[in-house]
């Protein structure tokens, strides 16, 4: 398989069966450099299992992965140094201050020890945390975390950063702050953003392009012109593309743990 | 090499991020002190009147104080598979695991971070047995000793529960066969009584159980001076230890999917 020029990500025919159940089948999409692309789909529909599988959490059943030219089965290593990863749940450690966060992170990624301090602070910096990089991290609002985790994804300069769900449970101003600083990063540092995400209006609003997961499957994909134009709706929305192309609303959807998840996180973020 | 230097240096740095955690918030150290003390201070207490149990010239108090060391450095260690769960549902694994980190790494450091707190598991029962007058040997032997049998006492049941973890995947299962280990493995063990007296299929529960080896070596250095028997219980530690990191390195990353 060939790596296609502008292409950061090349997924190829990737399958993952869990015993009889196919949870991603056989999908083929790219990703292009500098692009904000967004992943949606109803839970259950393997958007997680596929964003497991790229950020190298999970060995697909059959079919390749190239990250930034890397495969993600025999250079995992590799594909681990070029990408950064916000999980959906609040995963920066509360009882250490937004400093310390950052160190650990600067030292599992090799940044070398006389440059650690100032990419924290200039990441810090930019996501203007600066101000209380010595605050426990338990004391902070939702916001506030969840730059702190976006700093912590691109300490080491990632060249693809994939965000799970980056603004559940926030509240518009807070979303719309990270999202600031998320094409900020894309256009000073040109990464690329690949993020899933349920509110499809942040989709219609942030993303180049948007690939709609149904049943392990990419049901669709394109710009969100080209996805609306497909529903032959007038004045149609990305929710109305999600409907055409799935049959199902996002909010149909979500299995016990996963919803149980989301509550705890909203929960956390006050 | 290169991979050896990155799982030493990865172990420390998360090991360190534990140490920072407890200088914030040491008031986890007191609660931990409770259990060392209740056993002491009661159960120890208690059954040194009865005279009950043959303990080859030792104060019960003397004897058990080796095993209620062990047990509470072994019940704090135990409970690392928890934090596994809990930094899984939380996504810090996740990030761990994405990071390129060797799956050793991590392992180790949690393993460090469980000997840093079993460290700190010395200090109080020593401090208690001083209380206590129970006359434990206090020297550059002995110390060095006891520290390294914690630390790997401690990392031989860190690996154990993080694989214990990663097979049951969810907290309420952990906390059930969490009990149905801990007590089992500390009752068939000689922190409480010699093997001697057991019955014979218990005997040999005992003498495989990683847990006597701990007993046993902090035993021959605290109270009965007869260090005779040492090189094995930390040799067996430390060979068990290992295995058991390989093991976890290799079965705790399947906690995630």
């Amino acid at each position: 398989m060939k790596n296609q020029n502008n292409a950061i990500i090349t997924v190829d025919h990737l399958l993952k069966k869990f015993d009889s159940f196919t949870a991603v089948n056989s999908i083929s999409f790219t990703v292009n450099q500098r692009e904000v692309f967004a992943f949606v789909g109803p839970n259950g529909a393997g958007k997680s299992t596929t964003i497991k599988m790229l950020i190298t959490l999970l060995k697909p059943t059959s079919g390749q992965v190239l990250i930034d030219k890397h495969n993600i089965i025999t250079d995992a290593n590799n594909v681990r140094r070029v990408i950064g990863y916000v999980p959906q749940m609040l995963s920066v450690d509360g009882s250490l201050t937004a400093e310390e966060n950052m160190m650990l992170m600067a030292k599992l990624y090799d940044i070398p020890g006389n440059e650690r301090q100032k990419r924290i602070d200039e990441t810090l910096t930019f996501l203007d945390l600066q101000q209380v990089r010595k605050t426990l991290v338990k004391n902070f609002s939702g916001g506030m975390i969840r730059k702190l985790e976006i700093g912590q994804a691109m300490l080491h300069h990632p060249h693809v950063i994939f965000l799970d769900e980056p603004t559940t449970g926030l509240d518009p101003v807070a979303r719309r702050n990270v999202w600031k600083h998320l094409l900020e990063l894309r256009t000073q540092f040109g990464t690329t953003i690949f993020f899933s995400t349920h509110y499809m209006e942040e989709a219609e609003e942030v993303a180049d392009r948007v690939a709609i997961m149904q049943l392990g499957n990419v049901a669709a994909i394109g710009t969100v012109d080209e996805l609306k134009k497909e529903t032959k709706k007038k004045n149609a929305t990305l929710e109305d593309a999600f409907i055409y192309f799935t049959g199902a609303t996002i909010q149909e959807t979500g299995n016990i743990r996963e919803i149980k998840q989301l509550r705890a996180n909203e929960r956390r973020l006050g | 090499m290169n991979y050896i230097n990155q799982v030493l240096k990865k172990s420390y740095f998360m090991a360190e991020m534990e140490v920072r955690k407890l200088l914030h918030d040491p008031t986890e150290l007191a609660t931990r002190a409770i259990q060392p003390i209740l056993w002491l201070g009661i159960f120890g207490e208690a059954l040194s009147k009865v005279r009950a149990i043959p303990t080859h010239g030792l104060t019960y108090l003397q004897f058990i104080t080796p095993g209620v060391l062990t047990q509470s450095v072994v019940f704090t260690a135990i409970f690392f598979g928890l934090s596994i769960i809990w930094e899984r549902d939380m996504g810090v694994l996740q990030k761990f695991l994405v990071s390129p980190t060797p799956r050793l790494a991590l392992v180790w450091g949690k393993m460090a971070s469980a000997g840093v707190r079993g460290m700190t598991q010395i200090v109080i029962v020593f401090l208690f047995a001083l209380l206590l007058n129970i006359k434990l040997n206090i020297s550059l032997i002995s110390i060095p000793g006891t520290i390294v049998l914690v630390v790997l006492g401690s990392g031989f049941f860190t690996g154990l529960s993080m694989i214990i973890a990663s097979l049951v995947k969810t907290r309420e299962r952990f906390m059930g066969i969490g009990q149905v280990i801990t007590l089992p493995l500390f009752f068939a063990s000689n922190a409480i009584y010699p093997i001697q007296i057991m019955p014979q299929w218990l005997q040999v529960v005992a003498n495989i159980n990683p847990l006597s080896y701990m007993v046993d070596g902090l035993r021959s250095l605290l109270v009965s001076n007869s260090p005779g028997q040492l090189p094995v219980d930390i040799g067996i530690l430390l060979v068990v230890t290992f295995l058991i990191s390989l093991l976890s390195a290799y079965m705790y990353p399947k906690v995630v999917v």
